[in-house]
This record gives structure tokens, C-alpha cells and sequence, in this order.
């Protein structure tokens, strides 16, 4: 099954397997597919011509946000933080070829383990551990100067074994939080040292969090906890955070 | 000597290119083979690369991969596909840079310094020869026959462990530019780090000319 819409031209090349169609977002469409040999399986990042804009613009902004994700994604990898890895691109044909990430979203994980669980929550250490290494990864991903632009629970794997180890196997089971978490979709990622952006970044997170998995905001604590011990700056961060939290609350209590 | 080459099934690339390739070692006719690039001698159109450059059949075949989407969407920014699979092997220049100062790989002495690093030269030991046919033409005979005759070596298949053998990795971390990276030299398992290492260089090949 590839979806209702003709597969991008990139994917209606010969293969040794039929991609498939993971996500279709707003702005583009994920298809898990191979690149090079049958044995590398890949996330092809495509994002669509939009009829609906200018060509000309359509053209320059999807350029800009593949090469800027492209960019970003190399830089983290460089300076050794989890994000997949960049294989190929095409700023043209509108698309990225990623590293395949085994493993599953993050949300996806959290939502299996509270299953349909009101109490307790605040004990569980196998969620609490996890909440930790998000915000390690955060941290590390903060201190070498990039911050993500859309930090999401669907926008983190939990990945069952380090990358580097993986050729492709297991996705990992059903409920399990043990494993790494991979940061991923730099679409909106960009370079900042700025105190600021790392706690609009964190913000962010927050709010997402708190929607995503209301029963489980109770330990989102952790997450700024292990967050504070990253780097040097951190502890800033986290001030500034408060500051962010009160600017949001009187924005949405004018508007 | 019998001559076999081997056939390279890509995923993703147009059936009408077929890709073959081939190690040899020992090479004993460098100045030869670069003499014929240089005088471009039609007869002698190959992706000839000085293997000391590769790490794996990933890093060779991406630009490899590159190059023949470039060819068959008629974006190539050298002469030929062959040339743009050497070109290819270069790294972006722009990946220390911030996002806006990018210098694009477009221009002609950086096209030039990249066949030095990674083409063949004269003191090119072992060497890795690719051949793009379009549409059946040359055929596989005729293209296996032809390396046989003209390059003086030992004809070995073209495996991740004889690229990793034949590999100068003194070399691969400054031309990709990964001296200095604490956490890669942390790395104490040897596959691990090779793995990483591998990632890195096809990465840096993806954003050149981006
Ligand atoms: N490298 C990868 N390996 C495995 N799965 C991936 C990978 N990248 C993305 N995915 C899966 O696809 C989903 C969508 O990917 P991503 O978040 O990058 O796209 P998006 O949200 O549509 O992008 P954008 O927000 O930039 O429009 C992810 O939540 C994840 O499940
Ligand atoms: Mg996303």
C-alpha cells in the first residue's frame, strides 16, 4: 500500500521492494523504502509540489526546507548527537533520503505503556527513565548549538539498540522504553546558542507534551530535571523557561 | 587472465543505466590510465578512483548513486557521468559553515582539486574503475574485456572488507574533515566506529553542490 496519490518520481524507479507509506503530514509524506541494496532500509522525506502556491515560491521554499534540514542533520551527526543520518538529497525532486530509524515514535511508546492506567503513573520508573533521556538528549543536542523548532513526542524515536549497531533490525516491542532516543525532523531546526530559543525550544515541548499525554504531565518534570544537568547553560534555560511559561499564559488569556 | 566485471544492481535508478564495477590491486600502469583521462581518450570514459579514498562499497556507490540521478536527470555538473562520480566523492565544503555562507562546488578548480584527491593519479596503487552503460551499450563483455587489457593489475572483487584493506584512513579523515571529533575517537569498538565513520562521509558527500 503506497497511499491514494501517485508515489514522487523518485520512488517510481526500479526497486527491490515496494516502498511504504508511513506518515502524510501537512507539508510532505513518509515512505520507508532502500537505498542502494535491499539489505538498507531508508526514510524517504518527500515533500510534494503545492498546487496551491506559486510555482516559483513553491519551488524556492521546498528547497530551502530540505536543504536546511539536510544541513542541520549533518552538522548534528558531526558533532555526535542521534539523528539520522543524511544518505542523499534532492532540493529539486523534493526529497531527502534518510537512515532508518528502528524503533518506534516516542509517543507511540509512552501511549502503549499507560495503556489505560489513572494512577500510579508518578511511580513509574520505567516511564521516569525515559522522561530522563529525553531530556538528555535535548540537552546534548542543545549544546552544540542547535535547537529543534518542533520538539514533539511523534518527533523523537525510541530506537531498541544504538544506531550504529543496527542494520535494519528490530523495530523493538510492543510497550518497551529501554533504548535510545534518536531526535528527528530538523525541517524546522536551526542554529542558536540563544538562551532564549533553547527555552521556547523546551516550551514547546511542554505544551505538545501536555496535550499528547495529559495523564502523563506529571513527570514531565523529569525531562527539565535531566535537562539541567546537560550543560553549562542549562540551568539558564530553565529560568528562562519560567519566563516563557508566563508570556504564553497572559497570551492566551488576551487571546 | 579471464575477464568478468561485476554488474551493480542500484535501487532507485532508471533501468537503462547499468553500472559495473571493479578493484584492482597492485596497479602497474597509473600514469598510463591518467594520461588517458587527461588526453580524454574517448576509449578510456571510466570513474577511475584511487581506492586509497574509500572506505566501504556505501561511500563508492552513493556517489555513484548521485551521479547516475544527476546523468538521467540531465543535471550534471561535470562533463560526463563518469567524471561526476569522481566529483561526487568530494565533500561539501559548506558543513563548518553556518547555514547562509555556502560556497557552492560549482566551479571549476574545485571540480579540478577533487579528481586530484580522488581520481586516479600516477601514484595509484590500487584502483577502483566504474563503468555507467546506457541502454545496453558498451556491453558487459566488451567493457570487461577492455579493463582486462588495459589496466596492468590484480583483479580482485570490490568487497567492503578489501575496500577497508585498501583504504588509507589518514587520508579519508582529512579530506572529510573528521579530525578533531572527540566523540568519533571515543568509539572503542572497530565495526562501530568504521560504521560511524562511513555515515559521516556519505553525509558530507550528500550536501556537497547543495
Ligand atoms: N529516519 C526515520 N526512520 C524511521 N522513521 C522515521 C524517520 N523519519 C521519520 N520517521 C517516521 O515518520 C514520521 C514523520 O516524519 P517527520 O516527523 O520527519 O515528518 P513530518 O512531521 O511530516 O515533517 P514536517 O513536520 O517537517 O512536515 C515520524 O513521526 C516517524 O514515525
Ligand atoms: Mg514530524
Amino acid at each position: 500500500m503506497s497511499g491514494d496519490f501517485p508515489l514522487p518520481p523518485i520512488l517510481q524507479t526500479p526497486c527491490s521492494s515496494e516502498p511504504v507509506l508511513i506518515t502524510q503530514g501537512a507539508e510532505g509524506r513518509l515512505y520507508k523504502t532502500t537505498y542502494l541494496t535491499p539489505n538498507l532500509p531508508c526514510a524517504l522525506k518527500y515533500r510534494p509540489p503545492k498546487p496551491w502556491r506559486h510555482p516559483t515560491l513553491d519551488a524556492r521554499l521546498t528547497k530551502h526546507r530540505i536543504l536546511s534540514e539536510a544541513r542541520i542533520l549533518s552538522r548534528c551527526r558531526r558533532e555526535g548527537i542521534r539523528v539520522p543520518g543524511v544518505y542523499a538529497s534532492d532540493e529539486v525532486g523534493g526529497w531527502l533520503m534518510l537512515e532508518w530509524v528502528p524503533g518506534a515514535p516516542v509517543r507511540v511508546r509512552i501511549n502503549e505503556a499507560l495503556g489505560d492506567r489513572q494512577s500510579g503513573i508518578e511511580e513509574d520508573e520505567g516511564l521516569k527513565d525515559l522522561m530522563r533521556r529525553i531530556g538528555k538528549a535535548i540537552g546534548d543536542m542543545h549544546a552544540v548549538g542547535v535547537v529543534h523548532g518542533d520538539l514533539t513526542t511523534s518527533n523523537m524515536m525510541l530506537s531498541p539498540k544504538p544506531l550504529n549497531e543496527v542494520d535494519g533490525e528490530p523495530e523493538g516491542q510492543k510497550g518497551c522504553l529501554e533504548g535510545e532516543i534518536v531526535i528527528i525532523d530538523l525541517g524546522l531546526a536551526s542554529g542558536s546558542l540563544l538562551i532564549e530559543d533553547r527555552a521556547v525550544d523546551l516550551y514547546v515541548l511542554e505544551r505538545a507534551f501536555g496535550s499528547t499525554h495529559p495523564r502523563a504531565e506529571c513527570i514531565f518534570d523529569q525531562v527539565l530535571e535531566a535537562y539541567n544537568g546537560t550543560f553549562k547553560q542549562a540551568p539558564a534555560v530553565l529560568k528562562k523557561l519560567e519566563d516563557v511559561r508566563m508570556r504564553g499564559r497572559k497570551r492566551s488569556m488576551i487571546g | 587472465m579471464s575477464s568478468e566485471i561485476e554488474v551493480v544492481q542500484l535501487d532507485h535508478i532508471p533501468s537503462r543505466h547499468v553500472i559495473h564495477l571493479a578493484l584492482f590491486q597492485d596497479v602497474g600502469n597509473a600514469e598510463f590510465l591518467h594520461k588517458q583521462l587527461l588526453s580524454r581518450n574517448a576509449d578510456f570514459e571510466y570513474a577511475f578512483v584511487d581506492a586509497s579514498v574509500i572506505v566501504s562499497r556505501l561511500h563508492l556507490l552513493s556517489a555513484v548513486f548521485k551521479a547516475v540521478t544527476s546523468a538521467s536527470n540531465d543535471v550534471l555538473k561535470t562533463p560526463n557521468v563518469h567524471s561526476e562520480i569522481v566529483a561526487n566523492l568530494a565533500a561539501s565544503n559548506n558543513v563548518r559553515n553556518h547555514a547562509h555562507s555556502v560556497i557552492q562546488m560549482t566551479d571549476a578548480p574545485q571540480i579540478a582539486e577533487a579528481y586530484r584527491r580522488y581520481g586516479v593519479s600516477t601514484a595509484t596503487k590500487n584502483l577502483v574503475a566504474v563503468k555507467v552503460a546506457e541502454n545496453g551499450s558498451p556491453s558487459t563483455e566488451q567493457i570487461a574485456e577492455h579493463l582486462a587489457k588495459n589496466v596492468e593489475g590484480t583483479q580482485v572483487p570490490a568487497t567492503d572488507e578489501k575496500l577497508a584493506s585498501t583504504a588509507d584512513m589518514s587520508k579519508v579523515f582529512k579530506y572529510y574533515k573528521l579530525n578533531g571529533l572527540n566523540w568519533l575517537d571515543k568509539i572503542k569498538d572497530h565495526s562501530a566506529k568504521q560504521k560511524e565513520v562511513e555515515m559521516l562521509v556519505v553525509g558530507a558527500m550528500a550536501l556537497r553542490g547543495l
